[in-house]
């Protein structure tokens, strides 16, 4: 996890507030980032967490994990985490081999069925999630639930429709945050400048605006405007929407320029980066 | 695939230890990343392996967007299919257009005259080389034995070899190369007993590359041997309508995420094996950019060619040292929280007859009386008369004394 983006969202592994639907969203941009520190915050604060690997494998997110101080393996070995790697189930599906055609694909080939059919949607990975975050066994030594998705875009990209994916969301939202009292973190990637509506990107748009709809907080990552710089990678948006306590401000918006190291990130306010002072 | 670590937070464990940590087999052909530890294979341009970190890493995908003739995207890949031949990998080639068998043919030639590289295959005919270039140097023997030092952005010339393009590769190194082929008219529509979301041809192209992977051993599932060897598979304009795909024909294509599926799981197969895959795809052909943005994503590096034969920049002095532009789309970071992207966005190349060269861009020195450089009234009579010589002046009447 990124202490600098632990004090900007005034979150820590102690206290975490429950119910809360983040989404990490970029435009022409990388925030892989972000879901590397969300899953080793919750992580570090003890809570089961269920990750969505979808685009890349499990060595890779254990790799970065442990330069972040976390060790996915034991976590997975103590049932602290469930990790659904969506590419090597994602062949058992694409490809069939003849000789297990009659067998019982695992409960991670059955969440990946959609890639075999695109239009019946993904409701059976809804129930994968839905059985691995509530299941009751063990769970009293774990704090809430956490759901993480690393990417909902890769879905569009495999034909599934926009509204298959938005009730996707829905339905984990509801489970998760109101009935189970966890948090839910996705990631959502565009790639066309948001002025354009010639209908180019419409899907990831329509994602990208009926999330924005759903959370409660928005971490949006986008290239700097003024053009390519090596020293500063990027400007983060964040977002607070639909704040509980103070009525008065409903959404509050910060903005600050990051750079990505080897073993975390640094955020600053705009004109501050070590390189320019 | 890695042990766990005990833990980041001990002082004693540092990135220096986990680099060095041995679990690397050791296969001909392929070095460890300085940044990361990956596992590196050149792509047979060492300019382009500078500009990927130092090679492309095992198990990822490179995407070249293709030019508009396709002349420069397919010397590439040919320079990859020859680099794999030279450092003894196994060949995938699969392709709609042309038969496999005639792009092996077209190979260019290894130059072999670097007395640092050994290769038994070829020992009968270098047993006359070293006589020649020793001969060659008499004064400054000393420096026989150097790497020749390269100008143009490249890392060592160890890992990666040089080519002739003005001769193809001789037969016998050519058969001593494993090889196996995808061509698409060999391999006629049947009915699938399932629906399938992709066109049969790139579900057959799946199946058939999971088929060698599994056979031949590459796997990194199947037990560990000694003698571990690299896939090397090269796939020949995806996404053209050879394929059957109709991505480029149509502005709402009907199964638009067809190449996107098979690109998905052909990471996953990558991922899970000891291969390296180079895929070109017709980008100027696909209207939808948000399109190209997803394929883009699905592959791990990304680069783009223009090639300026044909348009108006061919004739334009300002770009008579290249022949054309390349962009980098992405640098993936794998295994690791940031990439390492170039320094300089603007990357124009030139293949020479031995080389093909990556450089930034820089425009010659603008010698004419006049102060614009787009003044095209002396420049253009200037073009006209001078030859291949790098002065833009030498036809310029106002400095002839």
């Amino acid at each position: 996890m990124f202490t600098e983006l632990n004090s900007i969202l005034n979150a820590s592994p102690d206290t975490i507030t429950q119910g809360e639907f983040i989404l990490i969203s970029d435009r022409k941009s990388d925030a892989s980032f972000l879901i590397h520190h969300f899953l080793t915050f919750y992580l570090k604060a003890r809570c089961r967490v269920c990750f969505l690997g979808l685009v890349q494998s499990f060595n890779h997110y254990h790799a970065v994990s442990q330069r972040l101080g976390v060790s996915l393996l034991q976590a997975k070995e103590k049932g602290q985490l469930v990790f659904l790697e969506g590419l090597s189930e994602s062949l058992s599906v694409l490809s069939p081999r003849e000789t297990n055609t009659g067998s019982h694909l695992g409960r991670g080939g059955e969440a990946m069925d959609f890639l075999r059919d695109p239009a019946i949607g993904l409701k059976s990975l809804y129930e994968f999630v839905r059985s691995s975050l509530s299941s009751s066994d063990g769970a009293e030594e774990w704090g809430p639930p956490v759901l993480l998705v690393d990417d909902l875009s890769v879905l569009l990209s495999l034909g599934v429709s926009v509204g298959a994916v938005l009730d996707f969301s829905h339905y984990c939202r509801v489970t998760v945050c109101s009935q189970l009292k966890g948090n839910v973190a996705m990631l959502a990637r565009c790639d066309g400048e948001e002025e354009e509506d010639d209908g180019d990107d419409e899907g990831s748009e329509r994602l990208l605006k009926g999330l924005t709809h759903q959370c409660s907080l928005t971490l949006h990552v986008q290239g700097l405007p003024t053009g390519y710089c090596r020293d500063i990678h990027g400007q983060v948006e964040v977002c607070w929407r639909r704040r509980r306590q103070c009525e008065g401000k409903y959404t509050q918006k910060k903005l600050f320029q990051y750079k990505v190291h080897d073993k975390g990130a640094s955020f600053f306010a705009p004109g501050t980066s070590s390189a320019v002072l | 695939m890695a042990a766990p670590m005990s833990g980041v937070g001990k002082p004693s464990v540092t990135s220096f230890q986990k680099k060095t940590r041995s679990k690397l087999i050791s296969i001909a052909g392929t070095r460890p990343s300085v940044q990361n530890g990956q596992l590196l294979v050149s792509t047979g341009v060492t300019s382009l392996d500078y500009l990927l970190g130092g090679g492309l890493a095992v198990g990822t995908v490179l995407l070249i967007e293709e030019d508009r003739y396709d002349s420069y995207s397919r010397m590439i890949l040919k320079y990859f299919l020859a680099e794999g031949v030279v450092c003894r990998h196994e060949l995938f080639v699969a392709a709609a257009q042309d038969n496999p068998d005639d792009i092996l043919q077209e190979l260019p030639a290894p130059i072999l005259d670097d007395i640092a590289i050994h290769k038994p295959a070829e020992q009968p005919r270098l047993s006359s080389e070293p006589q020649e270039s020793l001969d060659a140097m008499k004064i400054a023997w000393r420096y026989q034995n150097l790497p020749k030092v390269q100008s143009a952005l490249a890392s060592s010339c160890r890992f990666g070899h040089y080519y002739d393009v003005s001769k193809t590769m001789e037969p016998e190194i050519r058969q001593a190369a494993k090889f196996h082929r995808f061509y698409v008219p060999e391999h006629p529509t049947q009915s699938s007993p399932t629906h399938s979301t992709m066109p049969e041809s790139y579900s057959a192209l799946l199946k058939s590359l999971q088929e060698v992977i599994h056979r031949e051993g590459f796997d990194l599932a199947a037990p560990m041997s000694n003698s571990r060897n690299i896939l090397r598979i090269g796939l020949h304009s995806l996404g053209s309508a050879l394929w059957g795909d109709d991505l480029c024909c149509h502005d709402n294509p009907k199964n638009g995420h067809s190449l996107t599926t098979f690109l998905y799981g052909l990471r996953a197969l990558l991922r899970s094996s000891l291969s390296v895959a180079v895929v070109t795809v017709p980008s100027h052909l696909i209207q939808d950019r948000a399109l190209m943005g997803s394929i883009t994503r699905l592959c791990d590096n990304a680069i783009a060619l223009e090639s300026f034969k044909g348009s108006e920049r061919e004739t334009n002095p300002l770009y008579k040292d290249y022949h054309g532009l390349l962009y980098v789309r992405q640098i993936p970071h794998l295994n690791c929280l940031a990439s390492k992207l170039p320094d300089h966005k603007d990357l124009a190349f030139k293949l020479k007859r031995k080389q093909f060269t990556i450089e930034r861009l820089h425009l010659p020195p603008d010698l004419s009386e006049t102060v614009s450089r787009v003044s095209r009234g002396e420049l253009s009579g200037a073009a006209a008369v001078a030859s291949a010589c790098g002065s833009v002046t030498s036809g310029n009447k106002h400095l002839d004394f």
